[in-house]
């Protein structure tokens, strides 16, 4: 893991990023997707987190081209190799909207509400989209 | 490692302030700000949600977003502390880190 400099010093930081919008009605999924691939860039430790109606934005087979919007949940798939280090869904917030593992765009881990209170104490920054 | 949380919508909008109170770490702190005011009124559905969170988080609220909206001090809920916008600052400081619910 590398990071970016202050003078001489290497500065690695964990950035959560938090998303509880669901996709195509307000640009707030799409911005935060952008955002996630600053931070990937410079290589810093990122984790990507989706809560409530933000769990709709990982299913897959979206297709809003008729809407004349880009696919761009898509990029998700790419968050792997550029280094994140996970996406998380809440389980719950996926059951309650009659989602499960089978229907995610990508190989999310499912966390119980005490996982994510656990994951959001453990970072250095918090974003929310 | 206790974090600041922010609210800045009523509880009827969106359910911002639900999964923030469900997902907080025992001894944080929780803020209104902006619309997220209106929860702490006494008798409102939004206070029965903070109630139950009073015995491990501490809620603060935004003066003037209540100015603004003329809600009296007097019309909160018990156990709330009103912060001007230095008592914001602050708190964001004292905490490790600070989570906006959107």
């Amino acid at each position: 893991m590398s990071g970016y400099r202050k003078g001489r010093e290497l500065i690695v930081k964990r950035f959560l990023y938090v998303s509880r919008r669901p996709p195509h009605g307000t640009i707030y999924g799409h911005e935060g997707l952008e955002v996630i691939f600053t931070g990937a860039v410079f290589d810093q430790m990122v984790t990507v987190l989706f809560l409530d109606d933000g769990v709709y934005q990982l299913v897959k087979d979206q297709d809003p081209g008729a809407l004349g919007f880009k696919n761009y949940a898509l990029g998700f798939r790419a968050l792997n190799e550029l280094g994140v280090q996970a996406i998380c869904a809440s389980r719950d917030d996926l059951t309650a909207r009659g989602l499960s593992r089978e229907d995610l765009l990508v190989d999310a881990l499912l966390l119980s509400s005490f996982e994510i209170t656990d994951l959001m104490e453990n970072q250095d920054t918090i974003l929310s989209f | 490692m206790p974090s600041l949380h922010t609210v800045n919508k009523t509880p009827f909008e969106r359910g911002s302030l639900e999964t923030c109170l469900k997902l907080a770490a025992s001894g944080g702190a929780v803020i209104l700000i902006e619309d997220g005011v209106y929860a702490a009124v006494r008798d409102s559905a939004g206070v029965a949600m903070l109630e139950a969170r009073k015995n491990d988080l501490k809620f603060f609220v935004l003066g003037p977003d209540l100015e603004a909206r003329g809600i009296k001090r007097t019309r909160l809920m018990n156990g709330c502390h009103v912060v001007d916008y230095e008592g914001f600052v602050a708190l964001a400081a004292e905490y490790d880190r600070v989570q906006s619910w959107l």
